[in-house]
């Protein structure tokens, strides 16, 4: 057991406890929007802490280096792709009517696009007066 | 090595938690939300198995799952918002 397996295998287990974490909000949140922020969130931090520990604990029990290199092009993927899906998930959840939760109190989203309508709305009857 | 079960098991029971929301989501999106999180922690568990077996190239099948299911995500964001 060197030093670098040790941390390879810390590394697996704080990942692996993010996404136990992530699991758990996405039961316990009250609505979509709450379940999409902590499950998301955490669950990346918890691939990035998995993935490259894996690597490294794979060296340090005497793989080749090739292994910390592929698993680094892994979790540099996921970390770009997974907001992105995650924010397109939830403005298509926007825009197919889902209400928020009693208790949300800011809605920006829903106040620029009512800003955005009403705008529209003002250019059209410009637009009928002349 | 031995700790590695442990791990694994822990992964399967997140898993097992997202497939609960998965089956009970009161709506589409919860669902959805639900196969997000599932794909993101097998993408995980994919490379923990890869160092399970001691094979590198499993972990290129990770890389192509993830690329997969991102594809997929979008796609399904796609379909709730009415462009597709």
């Amino acid at each position: 057991m060197n030093v670098l397996s040790a941390t390879g295998e810390a590394l697996v287990l704080i990942g692996t406890f993010f996404y136990f974490l992530s699991a758990l909000g996405l039961i316990r949140m009250p609505d979509v929007y709450n379940r999409m922020q902590t499950s998301t969130k955490s669950a990346t931090l918890g691939s990035l802490g998995v993935i490259i520990g894996t690597g490294l604990w794979a060296v340090g029990m005497g793989h080749s280096v090739a292994w910390i290199v592929q698993t680094v092009v892994v979790a540099t993927f996921i970390l770009l792709t997974n907001p992105i899906s995650a924010h397109a998930l939830i403005r298509g959840a926007y825009r197919s009517g889902i209400p928020l939760w009693n208790g949300s109190v800011v809605d920006k989203y829903g106040e620029h696009l009512e800003a955005k309508a009403e705008a529209a709305e003002n250019e059209k009857d410009e637009g009928d007066g002349e | 090595m031995i700790g590695i079960n442990v791990y694994l098991a822990l992964i399967a029971i997140a898993t097992l938690l997202a497939m609960y929301r998965f089956l009970v989501g009161p709506t589409t999106p919860d669902r959805l939300v639900a196969v997000d999180i599932m794909t993101t922690i097998t993408t995980g568990l994919m490379v923990l198995f890869a160092l399970y077996y001691g094979r590198m190239i499993y972990i290129s099948v990770a890389l192509v799952y993830a690329v997969l299911a991102f594809g997929g995500v979008i796609a399904f964001a796609r379909y709730l918002e009415g462009g597709l």
